[in-house]
């Protein structure tokens, strides 16, 4: 599903590169957390997925297609095979909860009838039912991310990238999220999660990739966040 | 759906920016109206000159027993011979291509005519006074006039020659200064204009940066993400043209059509060149909001 083929990427006027011979091959269905500290390059890996950035060297796969070989006007199609949750939401202030889950699917021009039908369904899923009418001012933090992950899901992707979900999260709340991003893991939906939580990937048993200085330091399966190598 | 959310997108744009989108309609619609003006002028011009130039350009006035001039005192009126001369030396001549010979009856016809509401004047003028004339019509008024005009000055029963371009030229030089101002001033208001459309859709790209953010994120296509600004360019160009083709027939109507009134002869603007005015400056419009939103985006709404 996602796949990157010794990828370089560095920065102009930076000495040393944000990603450098990276080789990560991530199947469909998994959930997958890239941890490491600040800097190590996982925004910057994210940040290639959607083909903001291009890499310098190195080729990338992402849902069967050569991002190298994706021309400009693509990429929004590209785009639309992937969800994104971050960690200060990003919802619209002056729209309420069903509207902002429905914007992702007017912009990209669905019809009215799939977006009445479709919208509840992933509310409901998120756990947000009977809040259709909330501003997201009105809304705890932990509802608000809700409210991101149900637009990041509704045009159900194949992949969900979330850049550190629970960091402006109090413990107790980011275990609600987790069980929604799993949730969301059991649609077959592929999930890649930065973070720098450690509970919650102790927790989970998933996947962990481990950045450092922009290198893969380590790749386990079922692994933890901080362990020894 | 797409069309309902588009318009809701330009409307919620459009009330955001609101200072700034009415400082964008009426600058546009000045600027137009204004090169809508120069372009009426240029028509009115074009229309006048060609009347005039479709006419007589040399006027060989003959002399009469009451002319003023000495040559006329001395030889006294024309006599048919001289006429005769006259219209022989002018019809060999290769530089006149026709010659119209004006009897002093038709020369008091319209001088009465003309003077109708001064009966005082014409009570005091006898036929015989208003001299005949031969009305020249020249190849090419500007190089052969000064050959012909001295080809027949002081010959035998010539009062005056008169240049009837010489006459023109004042009038056109007035309203040919009264144009280039337009147009100037109007080209100076359409860069003013364009600065003003980039400014403006900058400050809505600004505004709306959350929303176009979510929308690429999504996967927006880029001409749905920049269709809300083009499109409020747009409208504020129109609304701004709607504007401005009102003054362009209060100009007309008002301004034109009574300039017109001072000439006896036909050379007003039709219905047709107004449109074709207001038509063109639409298109001006259109594509100034147009083409700068378009520029605009492009370096403050990347993709």
């Amino acid at each position: 599903m996602i796949n990157f083929d010794n990828v370089t990427k560095a920065y102009p006027n930076q000495s040393r590169p944000a990603l450098e011979n990276v080789n990560i091959s991530v199947a469909k269905g998994e959930f997958v957390f890239l941890v490491g500290p600040s800097g190590s390059g996982k925004s910057t890996f994210l940040r290639l997925v959607l083909k903001e950035e291009r890499p310098s060297e190195g080729r990338i796969h992402v849902a069967g297609r050569d991002l190298a070989r994706l021309t400009n006007w693509k990429v929004p199609y590209l785009r639309r095979r992937i969800g994104c949750v971050f960690q200060d939401f990003r919802l619209l202030p002056n729209k309420n909860v069903y509207q902002n889950v429905a914007f992702a699917l007017e912009v990209i021009g669905k019809n009215r009838r799939f977006i009445r039908k479709v919208v509840p369904e992933v509310i409901d899923l998120v756990g947000l039912e009977g809040k259709h009418e909330r501003m997201p001012d009105e809304l705890s933090g932990g509802e608000q991310q809700r409210v991101a992950m149900a637009r990041a899901f509704v045009n159900r992707p194949m992949i969900l990238l979330a850049d550190e979900p629970t960091g402006n999260i109090d413990p107790a709340t980011s275990i609600g999220i987790m069980k929604v991003l799993d949730r969301i893991n059991r649609t077959g939906t592929t999930v890649v999660m930065a973070t720098h939580d450690a509970a919650i990937v102790d927790s989970m048993r998933k996947r962990v990739i481990e950045l450092e200085y922009g290198k893969v330091v380590r790749d386990q399966s079922r692994g933890v966040y901080g362990q020894a190598y | 759906m797409r069309s309902q959310f588009v318009f809701q997108e330009i409307w919620i744009g459009l009330r955001r920016n609101l200072t700034m989108t009415m400082a964008l309609i009426v600058v546009v619609a000045i600027s137009l109206s204004l090169l809508g003006t120069g372009l009426l002028f240029v028509k009115q011009v074009d229309r006048t000159r060609t009347y005039w130039q479709g006419k007589v350009e040399l006027s060989i006035y003959l002399c009469v027993k009451t002319s003023p001039e000495p040559q006329c005192q001395q030889n006294g009126p024309a006599t048919d011979a001289d006429r005769a001369q006259l219209h022989q030396l002018l019809v060999s001549m290769p530089q006149v291509q026709a010659v119209y010979y004006v009897t002093q009856q038709q020369a008091y016809n319209e001088f009465r005519q003309y003077f109708s509401n001064e009966p005082a004047l014409v009570q005091d003028t006898q036929q015989g006074e208003i001299p005949d004339s031969f009305e020249v019509k020249l190849r090419n008024p500007e190089a052969d006039y000064n050959i012909v005009a001295s080809a027949v000055t002081g010959a035998q029963g010539v009062e005056t020659v008169v240049d009837e371009m010489t006459i023109l030229d004042k009038f056109y030089r007035l309203l040919d200064g009264a144009r280039n101002a337009v147009v100037i001033i109007a080209l100076i208001l359409i860069v003013a204009a364009i600065l003003l459309v980039a400014n403006t859709i900058r400050l809505s790209a600004f505004n709306r940066r959350r929303e176009t953010s979510i929308m690429r994120l999504v996967g927006a296509s880029n001409f749905y993400i920049q269709l809300p600004f083009l499109l409020e360019g747009a409208i504020a160009g129109l609304i701004g043209w709607a504007i401005s083709a009102g003054l362009l027939v209060a100009v007309k109507s008002l301004m034109l059509d009574s300039l017109e009134q001072y000439f006896s002869f036909n050379v007003g603007l039709s219905v047709g060149d107004l449109i074709e005015v207001i038509v063109f400056s639409m298109i001006v419009g259109v594509l100034l909001c147009g083409v700068t939103s378009f520029l605009t985006l492009r370096r403050y709404l990347r993709i």
